[in-house]
């Protein structure tokens, strides 16, 4: 009876990122500065705009957005239309923390070392990557947006990937939340755990900065302070497109549609 | 809206816990106990609910008293409780039968043991699970194959969210309340927007109240269908999973289509709703339609799948007399006769107004909390249609009224997919200055204890799953 209804509605399988998809391509990500609007600041009151101080003013007297500390609250958006709008699409990770940070800071060369040393450190994995995920402290919702990966509209075992209960065969350390103090423990162990190469992404605004839950008591304000993290995915929380996306950069799979160059 | 809460103050800890003691044994139950700190004092806050209504309890605890006489001998739904006030104000409830850390962190390396006999051991379960799930650890005592006694530590996760709470403005605490327990987000945001709102007298109007009505029970779909993923994922039955991985994920982006979120965060502001729905109540219908049939044609193969069924049924039996005197919430009580849903005994938004009906059972296992559940994605599909019939009759209007609370305190309360959710508000100079919240994840997980009687390790995976607890909630 089952495989008779798993046939009835065809194939619901998202073919992204080698064809494009409507629903990947409207994805909300963190706020961004509108074009040409970075020295909008005196006009704007950053402090008063974002619970999270994601918005500041530079001593230049320029506008800086901290992707990195977006709740995606969107106070600023609605706020300010004229001067933040929505970032939209999957692409949202980076593969340095200020890589996150509106306008780039980074130098091309500093960008292209690491670019080159990560995949030095994945190229071998090629189509059969193992990842493994830790709660560190997350608020849950990105334990649902990581597990809709295994759900048939994004089934990323088609691109390769796959989970696996074991950190000794993993490739790839998925941490979500702010780093909580009771899980510095055991997501250090669980990294040392791990073969190399080893890559590990900070999944969601928490992971990356803490979010609005830190500074506490109990977190460690994100979790770059107890692993080394290779790519940083805000998001409050990422959906499972901007994920799959920050899987594929990790992989240098994410410019070639998927496949491998 | 009606506060029905009253509010006592007992003139000692020892008072306050005779208070309690009785109304319990007089069939009320306790649904929270919870500290406050106030100069060198400590407040302590008892509520206990009854049919309708909840009456607040409290007493103080003076600088020099570091030590109280424990509730939980008494009344056994405190033993959390007391565990809870025990880590975060350290004052010792004297004659606390087991007062090992619960939501800060111990020493992993110690394995409290609970039960002793020949050939038992404990079996750390956790904090790293297999697989994708929150860190929670289940320290499984067992000769091998049954499990005489379950230990829980939920001190991994804990955030320390009502701390953080403190001192922000109001206006912003609905950011934290969202991601206490964030698949519930849009239930702490009511219930969190509801006690302001209390406090400043404010007036939701109709239209902000169906908002917040349509995005509770899209909430409620998605969290029980995820329960529903969970078990048949453990029971093996591809298709199913895949199937109803689907729904899920069709709910998230109905939601993310109405709201820009797929939690429906952001929606509920303090006074109303941040913005009207992005679809026209009749989009909302067309699509709420064809989910609602697909989807009950599922759940009803399910129900009628033997191989499953044979899995959940008197598998992890929470007997009705105890999930009486624990006072069981949520769908878990509801499987084991508690019949109470705070949409029916204190209503909120928009149900006082919108025909529902509560479903429950007595058998009080798995299958009798998946039935439940089945039931109450019906009743949500129901409910659905009947806000967005009254949205499209209420077109125009306001959706959100003015809400400064100033200084004051309120009680704010939604009915969770997981259960009774509370929360208690002060304010004092316009900014936080106390806000406990207390899921039913929290209540609910330590029941945990009681449910394996008889059933062995391969049966963990079902009444995990059957509980459908958010351990971000309970350990917040």
């Amino acid at each position: 009876m089952w495989a008779l209804r798993g046939l009835r509605n065809g194939v619901v399988t998202t073919r992204w990122p080698s064809r494009p998809d409507e629903y990947a391509a409207a994805t909300r990500g963190p706020a961004a500065i509108r074009a040409g609007r970075a020295g909008a600041a005196a006009a704007v009151d950053a402090a008063g705009l974002c619970p999270t101080g994601a918005i500041s003013v530079t001593g230049q007297g320029g506008l800086r957005v901290d992707q990195g500390r977006c709740i995606l609250c969107g106070r600023c958006v609605t706020g300010r239309p004229d001067v933040f709008a929505w970032s939209e699409g999957p692409g949202t990770a980076a593969v340095t923390r200020a890589g996150l940070i509106m306008p780039s800071e980074e130098t091309p060369e500093a960008l292209a070392e690491v670019m080159t040393g990560l995949r030095q450190r994945t190229r071998a994995l090629r189509r059969s990557v193992h990842l493994r995920h830790v709660d560190a402290g997350s608020d849950g919702s990105e334990e649902w947006e990581i597990l809709a990966l295994l759900n048939p509209v994004y089934d990323i075992h088609r691109l390769g990937m796959f989970f696996t209960a074991s950190p000794r065969h993993a490739d790839i350390l998925l941490v979500t939340g702010a780093g909580s103090r009771g899980m510095t423990g055991p997501l250090r162990t669980t990294y040392e755990a791990m073969p190399h190469p080893k890559v590990v992404m900070a999944v969601g605004t928490d992971a990356v900065s803490g979010g609005i839950v830190s500074p506490s008591y109990a977190t460690t304000g994100g979790i770059g302070g107890t692993v080394p993290v290779d790519v940083w995915l805000p998001g409050s929380p990422p959906s499972p497109f901007a994920i799959m996306a920050g899987l594929l950069l990790a992989l240098d799979r994410l410019a070639s549609g998927g496949d491998h160059q | 809206m009606t506060t029905s809460t009253d509010h006592e103050l007992a003139p000692s800890a020892l008072a306050l816990r005779d208070v309690v003691a009785r109304q319990v044994a007089g069939g009320r139950r306790l649904a929270d106990l919870f500290g406050t700190a106030r100069g060198g004092d400590l407040l302590l806050t008892a509520q206990v609910a009854g049919p309708g209504a909840m009456t607040t309890l409290e007493a103080v605890l003076s600088a020099g008293e570091a030590s109280y006489p424990a509730f939980t001998p008494l009344v056994s739904a405190a033993f959390w409780y007391e565990r809870e006030l025990h880590d975060l104000f350290g004052v010792v409830p004297a004659g606390h039968p087991r007062l090992e850390p619960l939501v800060l962190p111990a020493d992993p390396r110690v394995l409290p043991r609970h039960a002793v006999g020949p050939g038992l051991f404990t079996i750390p379960h956790g904090p790293v699970r297999s697989g994708v799930m929150e860190s929670i650890e289940y320290l499984v005592e067992t000769p091998g194959e049954d499990i005489p006694h379950l230990n829980l530590r939920l001190f991994y996760k804990h955030r320390g969210i009502e701390k953080r709470l403190e001192g922000v403005a109001p206006a912003d605490g609905v950011l934290l309340a969202e991601r206490a327990e964030g698949v519930a987000s849009v239930a702490h945001a009511i219930a969190y927007c509801q006690a302001l709102e209390t406090i400043s007298g404010t007036q939701v109007p109709w239209r902000a109240a169906l908002v917040r009505t349509l995005h509770a029970e899209l909430e409620r779909l998605a969290c029980h269908l995820d329960v529903i993923v969970r078990l048949a994922d453990g029971a093996g039955l591809a298709v199913a999973t895949a199937r109803f991985g689907w729904h899920k994920e069709r709910v998230l982006r109905l939601t993310d289509q109405l709201s820009g979120s797929r939690f429906g965060r952001g929606v509920t502001v303090p006074g109303g709703v941040s913005a009207a729905p992005r679809m026209a109540p009749a989009d909302i219908l067309a699509a709420v339609g064809e989910l609602d049939r697909q989807l009950s044609g599922d759940i009803r193969l399910l129900l009628g799948t033997a191989s499953f069924l044979d899995r959940l049924r008197r598998t992890g039996p929470l007997p009705p007399a105890r999930a009486s005197a624990h006072g069981a919430l949520g769908p878990i009580g509801r499987a084991s006769g508690c019949v109470e849903d705070l949409r029916q005994s204190r209503p909120y938004a928009a149900y006082g107004s919108l025909g529902m009906t509560v479903s429950s059972r007595a058998d009080g296992d798995a299958l009798a909390r998946l039935e439940v559940r089945a039931d109450e994605v019906t009743a949500a599909f129901h409910l659905i249609r009947q806000a967005a019939d009254e949205l499209a009759e209420a077109s125009t209007g306001s959706l959100r009224a003015d809400c400064e609370p100033l200084t004051g305190r309120a009680p704010g309360w939604a009915e969770a997919p997981q259960g009774e959710l509370l929360y208690d508000v002060r304010v004092e100079h316009g900014r936080i200055s106390r806000c406990r919240i207390r899921p039913a994840s929290f209540h609910n997980l330590v029941l945990m204890h009681e449910v394996f009687a008889g059933d062995i390790l391969t049966d963990f995976p079902f009444i995990e799953a059957s509980f459908g607890v958010s351990v971000a909630g309970a350990a917040r």
